[in-house]
């Protein structure tokens, strides 16, 4: 018998926006090191990870739900849910931080958001339009139409993690202008060593025998 | 990237426990000290430390390495937690342990790492030289390791390398006598390197700073997912953490710059050092922490990295170290590039 694939976490699709090398060493080499930031983070999700319902006003609110979607290959949790009186589900993600985050970095929060969407009309045959992103420092929520723009790229993502993955193969650091902007609010940072390019490796490989470099 | 603390317990009899978030030492039922748990990366005892078992799933739980050691430094066992160690990382050691060019690459330029960082300390030496003739002497060695240092790239097996290793460690040892302090060179002379035991002062001291090195690289290789049994620049053995052995290469220099120190400043003595009928020495009991505390120490002291362009305390190298051979050994085209100093 053949393993099926792993299914793909929902939180590498926003991993992967953001660096895919910081996706390779979350998700393929399993390591991971906090820094102020993930902190933040696990501060603010500590209430949405305890499992539980609350209803108010004919709203459902379900924390920290299993969603899955089979076809994709994807699988996580949603912070919360939101069940309409129809029944009709709204996701939300919350996120540490101000809803003013550079649009390309707010970017790869929509991804997550609308994989979870994606998951959640897999799951419950509804349709799922919108979802939102809650911005914890800002308390307000941003919300996000599910377009096809997003669906396509949710699909594509899934399969480059799924291709990283089975490759084994790490993907080289960020460069450039947006490595000048991200990595220094990596927590990875340290293991990934982006400074450490193949270029400087290179160069100091010629000189590692000359006495005098 | 945080230097934190190493607990080294070299008090016999000392018994370690929980005690909510800290570390406590106590000795016959008296607490010497408390330490939070947050502040420690690794705890090591020597020789006969006791611990608890609360304390051990504690370490296992928060990532803290503990090492046990017998009372000369060497090394005994190690409690890790649930994670460590990647599996494929460790396949494509594996692989690249039987890819001969990898093997003899890598190999070399832990052998260049040590050699340059020889040079240095030979190098310093002579420029703080007292006399014209011992400056001279210890050019020509420093221009000898220069010689072998040209001559890694043509040599082309594993045994040529290790020839021309075993030649500039032999030149090298015998400059470093030249570095002693003049008044000292009576009681801490060395001829040659000697082990197993160490035959005279020089090497007891040199074993044991070593031994504690070493212990630093092994963990660093486990916290970068690689094997340290697994080398390339030394052979395999059973029970010989062969790739921590090429890891230490390029820290060696580094061990013994601090006896230098350690001995030129008079920190140690002869009443420091136990002569055993037939001639081996060992550390005595209370040096082996003025040792400990200077290595601690040492570890503190801010170095520049030149591939990261950073600065960072001495005792993360041999981390950043493991992480980029993690890298060499998983990205081919990414060679291992050892850690030298200007």
């Amino acid at each position: 018998m053949v393993d099926a694939p792993d299914p793909v976490p929902l939180s590498a699709l926003q991993h992967w926006c953001y660096c895919p090398r910081q996706c390779g060493l979350i998700h393929l080499e399993q390591a991971f090191d906090d820094n102020l930031h993930t902190l933040r983070g696990q501060a603010v999700h500590a209430r949405t990870d305890q499992p539980g319902v609350e209803t108010a006003r004919g709203v459902r609110v379900e924390r920290a739900l299993p969603l899955w979607h089979d076809a994709l290959g994807l699988v996580g949790k949603s912070d919360v849910v939101e069940f309409m009186p129809g029944g009709a589900p709204y996701p939300v993600e919350y996120k540490h931080g101000s809803r003013h985050k550079a649009p390309d970095i707010a970017a790869c929060d929509d991804l997550q958001l609308a994989a979870q969407a994606l998951c959640l009309e897999h799951m419950t045959g509804q349709p799922v339009p919108e979802g939102a992103l809650y911005y914890a420092s800002s308390r307000r929520r941003r919300v996000v139409a599910i377009g096809a723009e997003l669906r396509a790229q949710v699909v594509a993502t899934a399969q480059a993690i799924r291709q990283m993955l089975a490759s084994g193969e790490l993907p080289p650091p960020l460069a450039g202008e947006q490595a000048a902007r991200r990595c220094k609010g990596c927590s990875l940072i340290d293991r990934c060593q982006p400074l450490a390019t193949r270029a400087g490796l290179d160069a100091a490989r010629q000189t590692l025998f000359d006495p005098d470099a | 990237m945080q230097l934190l603390n190493t607990l080294y317990v070299t008090l016999e009899g000392a018994w370690l426990r929980l005690d909510n978030d800290t570390l406590r030492v106590e000795v016959e039922r008296e607490t010497r000290l408390r330490v939070p748990l947050h502040h420690l990366s690794a705890v090591v005892c020597f020789g006969h430390v006791g611990l608890s078992a609360p304390l051990m799933h504690r370490l296992a739980d928060e990532g803290i390495a503990l090492v046990l050691l017998d009372d000369n430094g060497r090394y005994k066992a190690r409690l890790e937690g649930a994670m460590s160690g990647n599996v494929l990382l460790r396949q494509a050691q594996f692989q690249r342990l039987a890819d001969a060019t990898f093997t003899l690459d890598t190999a070399r330029a832990c052998v260049a790492g040590k050699i340059k960082n020889c040079r240095q300390v030979l190098q310093r030496g002579a420029r703080e030289a007292k006399s014209e003739q011992e400056a001279a002497a210890l050019t020509r060695l420093a221009d000898d390791l220069a010689a072998s240092l040209r001559a890694l790239p043509a040599a082309d097996s594993l045994d040529a390398l290790r020839g021309v290793e075993g030649e500039a460690a032999r030149q090298y040892f015998s400059g470093l006598n030249l570095l002693v302090r003049p008044d000292q060179r009576a009681a801490f002379t060395m001829d040659g390197r000697t082990r197993r035991p160490p035959r005279d002062r020089f090497n007891a001291l040199l074993s044991f700073l070593y031994a504690m090195w070493m212990n630093d690289c092994r963990s660093a290789l486990e916290a970068a997912g690689l094997d340290p049994q697994a080398g390339f620049l030394h052979a395999l053995r059973p029970g010989r953490a062969a790739l921590a052995l090429d890891l230490m290469e390029e820290f060696r220099p580094w061990a013994d710059r601090l006896a230098l120190t350690l001995i030129n400043r008079s920190q140690l003595n002869t009443h420091d050092f136990a002569v055993r009928e037939g001639g081996a020495v060992t550390l005595a009991p209370d040096a082996r922490k003025t040792v400990v505390v200077a290595f601690q120490e040492r570890k503190k002291d801010e170095i520049s990295h030149p591939l990261l362009a950073q600065t960072l305390p001495l005792g993360l190298v041999p981390l950043v170290q493991a992480r980029l051979m993690a890298r060499a050994v998983r990205d081919s085209a990414a060679p291992y590039i050892p850690f030298v100093t200007k």
